[in-house]
């Protein structure tokens, strides 16, 4: 260039890049010491925020959920296990596509649009960092294929869970009951102290005893923390807290007594309970027909569950405790009783039967259920041996409604048993009070006679009539009924509700009254004796089935067939040191004595005369030798 | 006159320089002792030394970042073994023959950016490399050495300060590999060589006028580049930089993590192998870009710092070769190098503790890789081929 004419001069040149060189080393510092002032603020400074950081990266405190509680039976039969299962779980926090995997799992193992929208639904309500179940039940040859693309399933893992069993399967349904998943609306029910005991815990109790004994099965949480990679895979446990197992319950109830009276029963529906006199204990409840607890424990499938609830045999139905029943007949010793105690009767009473009865100024005829009666000269003995009803019109008529109930109260009708299993109904005997309350009428004389025969507004639980029926056998001594024997081992004390007071004269009345329905030869109920060696006392009862509810398409012979009397029968035994007492209901069976007899009858033999040895030979499950001899 | 390198001619080397002691005091002491292997082979010892040092803390380091895992600490120590390789042919190339060969090199350089364009190969949506023949390489990795060179010896041929004209002849040879780098895309790779030659200007003495001005302008048009210049993805790399709490599990994770691994490092560290956030993974690229984090939490902000010192002993090692070389070129391209050395410290370690957005800047000669190992090693011999000019051309 023509004007540039300056020339290089290298000491200028070398002067220059110093300076600039200096300048830059001075940047070149200044930047060093904000590197230098990063550190230590981050380690220094901010030291301990990272350490926690970090820390929470890789430690979790994960719960162990406790073991729930064993259920035996009185002799150590085990009712209620818990086996390994395996879930499939995934860590929602630790998936970057989350439908990605999903797909991915999708071909390893089986799963159905059931599976991922439950899993969507658990994913709503989930801890943070907590393994979401998505299939439960795994197979072995699944948890091989999962386990084999694990590296591909960051934060997907196969977890194994203790989930309940039930080796007798429908045997004890209605009183063991089941567990179940906890559902969406039990959990919001839960207290922040339920939600902290059930964390890793997915089964709560849903009937029956698992219910009712929820708080002592389920046990103590326990915690640990272990040491995760990013991954979500445990490497190692720093610190645990083992978790308390829940605690195990003995019950009262005789796993072969139990087989006994259900096979009894036969193909029919129905009931049976029987109780220990001496403690109210039960010792076999039996409410057929029944279904599988197991089906429930992960989780029905829709299917089943149809087929269960839609069943015209409502299977799912606790006919012992929730079936309300005219007592019919069975009534007819307490009412004596009652009579006997208010005066209104004694043993010298007697009645003439034509077959009927009417109310002084009534057209109205009341019938026996023998046509032409029971003979002119019917006393209280012969009245409860033949089931005679003009006996009791008559009595009923010269008694009244507060006596009544006042009775029937005392022993435990027309109110819950306060027995430790969940949704007991009530029953019903009516009074002055309830039927003005509930109905708007007062009482006429015809109610006094509707009631004493155990119909009309009556209703009972067969649990109710068993409890009854032990109260008798007891001679007023009434025991709450109980099903668990003992909490780990600690023996639960038998309750006395309260005594009632009776002369003796007349509680060997109605024993003898009793006593004669089975062995007289006149008696309703003496299938029930057969054949035994020892005496049992009893009474037999029918009730009318009122409808059949509507809306519902039976063909008409299995109508007519559901339009049939309920068979009703009460019984202890022996009768000079009674043991136990049963209640036997057969629904639409008819006779009481016929029928509902000859349950009793075995349920009597196989507790009073069967050689102890043999408990393990009818069961269906396994047998704990170490906890036998239990025995009441 | 002879150079001392020359074996035939020892003996009359030794009486010839006898005379120049009295007359260069200053640079004359090393000549009375005989020719070295070090001196011969124009190796600079102390920054061998240094380097040999961070190579070694880089492997041990390394080790315990693949998880004990021998695999990656083997083919990292064959990388450094042939970047040694490459810095010792490096420095024993005349100096004169860079100056002279810059521009043909700078051409095939452009040359093969611009074939990558058109048949490079690449991964995760960028075309960076060329394959001839089953052998896969990166262009732009030449270009890191080629472009300060090329700057310096356009400017070694001008008078110093450069003027207008000069200066814009000196932004050509640096914007075209730039723009063709960006196109791949690869932004971070395309600053830090835009950088390279920048400094190379810079230290010619550039006015700082235009620096000024060129700073103003830069300022001025950060808003149309937010707007339209850059991806989605490179938006949020920086808005992770302000706020990396605010996607923890998505774009913010790996600042997050390695914030933590650094953190929970402390003062002194959680031990050898010990590091929580590597060890089990939860530090992302622990063998590559982030590999300072777990430097920092097994060994402290002790071991933060001897790095640190190491690089800054380099980096004084490296001003202070300009500071004596002969020649504006020289000059120049020692100055260029070491700090563009600098600044692929400073990026990646503030990336990695959260002070800079998130470039796939490796740390020099620590970070898992061989390209990048081989064209540094390659520039520290150039350097040392600086070095070692000066007692050259003293003679």
């Amino acid at each position: 260039m023509a004007h540039d004419l300056h020339l290089k001069d290298p000491l200028i040149e070398q002067r220059l890049f110093r300076n600039r060189m200096l300048v830059a080393l001075a940047a070149v510092v200044v930047l060093l010491g904000v590197l230098v002032a990063r550190f230590y603020n981050l380690q220094v400074v901010n030291y301990d925020d990272y350490r926690t950081q970090s820390d929470e990266n890789r430690i979790q405190v994960r719960p162990v959920p406790p073991t729930r509680g064993l259920i035996y039976d009185r002799n150590g039969a085990l009712l209620a296990d818990n086996r390994p299962s395996y879930t499939l779980s995934i860590v929602h926090e630790r998936i970057r596509d989350m439908d990605g995997t999903l797909e991915l799992i999708g071909r390893l193992v089986q799963l159905d649009d059931a599976d991922v929208k439950k899993f969507h639904q658990r994913l709503q309500r989930r801890r943070p960092f907590e393994p979401v179940p998505l299939r439960y039940r795994l197979t072995e040859e699944e948890i091989a294929r999962i386990s084999v693309n694990e590296f591909r399933l960051p934060g997907v893992s196969v977890e194994a869970e203790l989930v309940r069993y039930y080796p007798q399967t429908d045997l004890f349904a209605h009183s063991v009951g089941y567990v179940g998943r906890i559902s969406e609306r039990e959990l919001e029910d839960f207290s922040e102290e339920d939600v902290r005991r059930y964390r890793g815990t997915q089964s709560i109790g849903k009937v029956g005893l698992e219910k009712s004994y929820e708080d002592v099965l389920l046990g103590e949480v326990g915690f640990e923390n272990v040491e995760t990679n990013a991954r979500g895979r445990v490497l190692r446990v720093l610190e645990r807290q083992d978790p308390q197992p829940g605690s195990e319950l003995t019950l009262h109830l005789d796993a072969r007594l139990q087989q006994v009276a259900s096979e009894a029963l036969g193909e029919n529906r129905g009931s049976v309970v029987a109780i220990d006199v001496k403690t109210g204990g039960v010792l076999a409840f039996v409410s057929k027909p029944s279904f599988d607890p197991n089906l429930f424990v992960t989780g029905i499938s829709v299917k089943d569950y149809k087929a269960l609830r839609d069943s015209i045999d409502v299977p799912l139905f606790n006919r012992a405790i929730q079936g309300q029943y005219p007592p019919g007949s069975t009534l007819k010793p307490l009412m004596g009783l009652g009579g006997l105690a208010a005066g209104v009767i004694d043993r010298q009473t007697k009645v003439r039967d034509p077959g009927w009865y009417k109310l002084p100024n009534d057209t109205r005829l009341y019938r026996d259920w023998k046509r032409w009666g029971h003979g002119k000269k019917v006393d209280l003995i012969q009245a409860l041996t033949e089931s005679c009803d003009v006996y009791f019109y008559d009595m009923a008529h010269r008694w009244n409604i507060d006596g009544m109930h006042d009775m029937a109260t005392r022993f435990g009708l027309g109110a819950r048993t306060g027995i430790d299993l969940p949704v007991e109904r009530p029953g019903l005997f009516p009074s002055r009070a309830w039927k003005r309350g509930a109905r708007g009428m007062p009482w006429f004389p015809g109610d006094n006679l509707n009631a004493v025969l155990g119909q009309g507004f009556v209703l009972a639980t067969p649990l109710q009539l068993a409890v009854m029926t032990a109260t008798i056998a007891n001679r007023g001594t009434h025991y709450k009924p109980q099903v668990v024997m003992a909490i780990d081992g600690v023996e639960q004390p038998p309750e006395v509700l309260h005594h009632i007071e009776a002369r003796p004269e007349h509680w060997d009345l109605i024993f003898e009254g009793m006593e004669s329905v089975v062995y007289d030869t006149h008696g309703t109920g003496k299938k029930a004796g057969a054949d035994l060696d020892f005496r049992v006392a009893g009474k037999t009862g029918t009730a009318q089935v009122v409808g059949i509810a509507q809306g519902e398409e039976y063909d008409s012979e299995a109508l007519k067939e559901r339009h049939r009397d309920h068979a009703l029968f009460v019984a202890f035994a022996p009768v000079d040191d009674p043991q136990i007492a049963v209640a036997v209901l057969v629904e639409n069976g008819e006779t009481g004595g016929g029928v509902a007899a000859p349950v009793a009858r075995e349920v009597f033999f196989d507790w009073l005369s069967r050689p102890f040895e043999d408990t393990a030979s009818v069961l269906p499950g396994p047998v704990q030798p170490e906890n036998g001899g239990i025995r009441g | 006159m002879s150079c001392p390198g020359q074996s035939s001619q020892k003996m009359e080397v030794s009486v010839a320089s006898r005379d120049y002691m009295h007359r260069l005091p200053d640079t004359g002491g090393s000549l009375s002792r005989p020719a070295s292997f070090s001196r011969r082979w124009h190796i600079d010892v102390p920054l061998l030394t240094l380097l040999i040092l961070l190579c070694g803390v880089g492997l041990t380091v390394l080790y315990s970042a693949s998880g004990g895992e021998t695999h990656y600490v083997r083919r990292q120590a064959v990388f450094l073994c042939i970047a040694f390789v490459a810095m010792f042919v490096a420095a024993n190339v005349p100096l004169d023959m860079y100056r002279r060969w810059s521009p043909w090199l700078y051409v095939a350089g452009c040359g093969m950016l611009v074939a990558v364009l058109f048949v490079g190969v690449g991964a995760k949506g960028a075309q960076r490399w060329l394959e001839i023949g089953g052998f896969r390489f990166q262009p732009s990795e030449a270009l890191k050495l080629a472009v300060p060179m090329s700057v310096a010896a356009f400017l070694h041929r001008r008078t110093l300060p450069p003027s207008f004209i000069t200066v814009l002849g000196a932004l050509v040879i640096v914007a075209i590999p730039a723009a063709l780098i960006v196109r791949q895309p690869d932004l971070g790779t395309s600053i830090l060589i835009a950088a390279s030659g920048l400094f190379a200007l810079y230290l010619a003495g550039l006015s700082w006028k235009m620096i000024g001005g060129a700073a103003v302008a830069l300022v001025a048009s950060a808003w149309p580049i937010w707007q339209w210049g850059l991806r989605d993805y490179q938006k949020q790399r920086i808005m992770t930089l302000f706020d990396p709490d605010a996607d923890r599990l998505g774009a913010g994770w790996n600042i997050f993590q390695s914030k933590a691994a650094i953190g929970s490092g402390g003062v002194y560290g959680k031990g050898y192998m010990q590091g929580t956030q590597s060890q089990l993974d939860f530090l992302p690229e622990s063998h590559t870009d982030f590999i300072i984090a777990v430097l920092s939490e097994e060994w402290g902000m002790r071991g933060a710092l001897l790095l640190l010192l190491l690089y800054v002993l380099i980096i004084a090692r490296g001003i202070y070769i300009s500071f004596m070389a002969q020649h504006v070129f020289g000059r120049l391209l020692a100055g260029s190098i070491t700090l563009t050395f600098f600044v692929y410290v400073f990026v990646n370690i503030g990336m990695v503790t959260g002070l800079l957005p998130v470039v796939g800047v490796p740390l020099p000669l620590v970070s898992h890789g061989g390209t990048s190992a081989i064209t540094l090693m390659a520039g520290f011999g150039i350097l040392m081929a600086i070095g070692t000019e000066q007692r050259r051309v003293t003679f």
